[in-house]
């Protein structure tokens, strides 16, 4: 196991070597500068250059790649062109955001998808059945960003019970030591920062979760399908088991190998940053610090995010199919 | 426990944890604490966050926004409008060449951090700015105190001014109270260029303690600032001071009790960075905001027909214009440029896609600046006229060009590029020219290829930074450029124009020799203007005391919420 974890932890060095190579030629093969997009229509040649100076931008690529590499190593990612400040401290700020909305979304998409998926495997053919392929396939097809503005429309402002942007209410007073706002708020006590931060997570972690939801159960109802015809599940109905115990030890236990990995890859995607989740309720994540950064050719927060963004990814899936092991002894035992 | 029940537990524990958050606690939404004409926090939407909070090193509106409310310059400008009047000066005197202007300044005005405002703190910022290191001396950081102001720099680096092309030369604090600012050069645009919030006065003990302009160079010579003045101690003299500031979320001002002026109406003023324009809606309408900038036009009609809404429009002070490469044949004709003109339906254009409040523009300046010309040549849609022209220039119809616009982009003087680009072209196509469509994102691509001089024919536009005519026909066609193809072909008629009207210190001459000016351009065709529009903001109905200015800075000090 241990040697397992190792070669997949060192296979990251070639990957992330590959990647940045690919972030940084891509960045630069796009057209346009930094210098221009801050200076909009502001921007003369004399401008642009003296600014491209500045950054060391007029320099031959090779030498900004090899700096690049030396500095990444020392696990600076250098200031970001257009805020001013290190990248690591703004990774540092984001990326609890996008964390916290994250699990809030895999949280919505697994309590609700999982039992819809057994439910309709249970009620194949009926019509529960049907309900749920109807509900899975709207969750899939309705674009994120349209079921965030209806989402907003009918609970903040038609019936006004929940927020329509941000992590909480700019007049509450709190702390944010960790920079997860509930955790913040359960840390240093504050009851109505706890509540308020929940309330802006419930709209947002629904409309982020609604793929994953859909996934998850499609999922969950093919698994559980397949699990329910094998031999051992008709032996166990024979032997006059309990239907709950065959559904919860024989039918979901076995089913759950395939949903684990669906859940692991979308939590995986989820925490690259939710880009129009993020952008429609204002959510300052990963995401939006990306989107960003593209728009106005911030080379540093380009370079350093992608790549801490690949990281997460390639580890999310490392924890997968590590969990497979404690999911599924077969696996352990070879 | 059978595992069971343990699930339904847990299941009615998640309810009703879901149903607290949901429901619960109404009242800390962001209503405001205290209502009525005084006091209560006043939650303002923004489209991003500020850069930082020291208004010499930055130049987005943002940033300004919030500096404005913090910070006071010699001068401002009548709440509304582009008029110059006392702010920290009392009164103004200039020698008779304009080489030196004396002003007297306020009594009794501090800082936020108590040190005492006076001559000597007038002329420390003078002297930071002046003397500013190689790492602020690009257009992205100090770009007022350089293109808006026309200083330079002691020690400048490449391509930046030096002491001998600087408007500034020295500042001398002649007693406590009176300061007097020495010029190389004579410029009218001197005194409303002073009201710019980019040189607004900051106390010399914070710039120095909280390490304002300390910054580490790495190997590469690239500056890394490591002092915290700007983001968490900005200190000004202005009706808010700076509370607190969390990224991405809100950004805290809070009122300033010791303010030497009228004090401002709210308890406070929360910048909420909302970059979405559809969420910054949705947010004002469900009354997490009180207020945004940067309204929509499609969202125009919305607001105005909702009863707990307001849109307040601001006076037109901008200018969109289709721009003419010179340096790009046959552009450098003067029959092409006047075919092409005469072939766009600028009134059509403006009608059927712009909001209410938009006006067609018929040269580079909107019409309440002093300088606007009435008498210029003007330019009427006629499609047979642009085809005669063209024919009398010896070219086989049709005229084959390339007209750019850009994707990607709203903005207040374009809110919809695509929509005015299918206009004119098809305008064009009906007076004797063959249009190739051309697009790009707008930034930084189409800005790049415009700036670059690789468009002939491209959609774009300016928004006024403080009152002069400088600010506009100044900055368009005073130097050579490659977006007009100036760099190719000049016109040093025109640039002696506006030189000498910079220069010109009476102001009945000064307005004349802009009119000229204006004449002179329209003569020209270097582009051509075709509308001045009116950005919007919208308001929560309760929200009064809100002067819309016409460059986009209103003092939320003058704001109240009603019950």
């Amino acid at each position: 196991m241990l040697r397992f974890v190792v070669r997949r932890l060192l296979l990251l060095v070639p990957i992330l070597l590959g990647l940045s190579l690919l972030v940084f030629g891509w960045i630069r093969w796009l057209p346009g500068s930094p210098a221009i997009a801050l200076l909009g229509e502001r921007a003369t040649p004399e401008t642009v250059a003296q600014i491209e100076r500045q950054y060391g931008l007029d320099r031959p690529i090779h030498v900004q790649y090899w700096r690049y590499l030396n500095n990444v190593a020392r696990a600076d990612f250098g200031d970001s062109i257009v805020t001013r400040r290190s990248v690591v401290t703004e990774l540092r700020e984001k990326f609890p955001a996008t964390i916290e909305l994250a699990l809030a979304a895999m949280f919505v998409s697994v309590l609700l998808g999982i039992p819809l998926g057994f439910i309709a495997a249970k009620r194949y053919g009926g019509p529960l059945d049907h309900a749920s392929l109807v509900a899975s396939l709207l969750g899939i097809s309705i674009p994120v960003f349209f079921l965030a503005i209806v989402l907003k429309y009918v609970f903040a402002v038609k019936l006004g019970w929940l927020p329509t942007v941000g992590r909480l209410s700019p007049l509450i007073p709190a702390e944010h030591p960790t920079k997860f706002y509930v955790l913040d708020a359960i840390v240093t006590g504050n009851g109505r920062a706890f509540l308020n931060s929940l309330k802006h997570l419930v709209l947002p972690a629904i409309a982020l979760g609604s793929i994953p939801l859909a996934v998850i159960a499609r999922i969950t109802r093919a698994a559980v399908l397949d699990v329910m015809n094998e031999d051992y599940v008709r032996t166990a109905r024979a032997k006059g088991i309990h239907p709950l115990l065959v559904d919860s030890r024989h039918v979901l236990r076995n089913a759950l190998l395939p949903i684990s990995t669906i859940i692991g890859l979308q939590t995986g995607l989820l925490l690259s940053g939710a880009v129009l989740t993020e952008t429609v309720f204002a959510w300052p994540g990963l995401g939006t610090w990306l989107v960003g950064a593209i728009e106005n050719r911030d080379y540093p927060v380009l370079q350093g995010g992608i790549l801490f963004v690949a990281v997460v990814f390639v580890l999310v899936n490392l924890l997968v199919d590590i969990s497979y092991a404690f999911i599924n002894p077969r696996i352990r035992v070879s | 426990m059978t595992r069971k029940l343990k699930f339904l537990l847990f299941a009615l524990v998640l309810v009703l944890a879901l149903g607290a958050a949901s429901c619960g606690g109404d009242a800390d939404e962001a209503a405001p604490e205290e209502g009525g004409a005084t006091g209560g926090t006043l939650v303002f939407g923004t489209a991003s966050d500020p850069v930082v909070l020291d208004g010499a090193l930055v130049s987005d509106g943002e940033s300004l926004r919030v500096i404005d409310q913090l910070f006071e310059g010699l001068v401002t400008l009548e709440p509304g409008t582009t008029e110059v009047i006392p702010a920290l000066a009392t009164d103004w005197e200039s020698s008779e060449d304009g080489l030196e202007w004396t002003f007297n300044l306020r009594e009794g005005v501090s800082f936020h951090d108590g040190e005492p405002f006076n001559a000597d703190a007038v002329c420390f910022n003078f002297d930071r700015w002046y003397n500013f290191p190689a790492s602020f001396q690009n257009a992205n950081a100090s770009y007022y105190w350089q293109y808006g102001f026309g200083g330079g720099f002691a020690d400048p680096i490449e391509g930046a001014a030096g002491p001998e092309d600087s408007i500034y030369n020295s500042c001398q604090a002649v007693d406590d109270l009176t300061v007097t600012l020495v010029l190389n050069r004579s410029s009218a645009a001197f005194l409303p260029a002073l009201s710019l919030p980019s040189l607004a006065f900051h106390s010399p003990k914070a710039l120095q303690e909280f390490g304002a302009d300390e910054g580490e160079v790495d190997e590469e010579g690239i500056f890394r600032p490591t002092g915290t003045y700007g983001t968490e101690h900005p200190t000004g003299t202005g009706p808010f001071k700076f509370e607190s500031w969390v990224r991405g979320d809100r950004l805290t001002v809070v009122r300033n009790d010791e303010y030497w002026g009228e004090q401002a109406k709210l308890d406070g003023v929360v910048f909420r960075p909302i970059p979405d324009n559809a969420a910054r809606l949705q947010a004002l309408q469900a009354g997490d905001i009180q207020g945004f900038d940067l309204v929509e036009p499609q969202d125009m009609p919305t607001i105005e027909g909702d009863p707990n809404l307001q849109l307040l429009r601001r006076p037109a002070f901008n200018v969109g214009y289709v721009g003419i490469n010179q340096g790009l044949p046959p552009m450098d004709q003067l029959a092409v440029r006047q075919a092409v003109a005469h072939g766009l339906d600028r009134q059509g254009v403006v009608t059927d896609f712009y909001p209410p409040g938009a006006e067609v523009a018929k040269e580079f300046m909107p019409p309440q600046l002093f300088g606007y010309a009435d008498d210029v040549t003007e330019y009427e849609f006629d499609p047979e006229l642009s085809k005669q022209l063209l024919e009398e220039a010896g070219l086989t119809l049709p005229v084959e060009i390339e007209f750019w616009y850009p994707t990607d982009v709203s903005r207040p003087y374009m809110p919809d590029p695509k929509r005015n680009f299918e206009a004119f072209r098809a305008s064009l196509e009906q007076s004797g020219f063959k249009v190739t469509p051309r697009s790009a994102p707008w930034s930084p691509d189409y800005l790049g290829a415009v700036d670059a001089g690789q468009t002939q024919l491209y959609l774009l536009g300016w928004t006024g930074d403080y009152g002069d005519p400088d600010n506009f026909v100044g900055t368009f066609f005073q130097t050579q450029q490659p977006a007009w193809g100036t760099d190719k072909q000049p016109d040093q008629a025109i640039i002696d124009a506006l030189d000498a009207a910079e220069a010109e210190p009476d102001l009945a001459a000064r307005t004349a020799a802009y009119e000229e000016a204006n004449r002179l351009i329209m003569d020209w065709l270097p582009g051509i203007p075709y509308v001045h529009t009116q950005p919007a903001l919208a308001f929560a109905a309760n929200v009064t005391g809100y002067v819309p200015s016409p460059i986009s800075l209103e003092p939320f000090s003058l704001v109240s919420i009603e019950e």
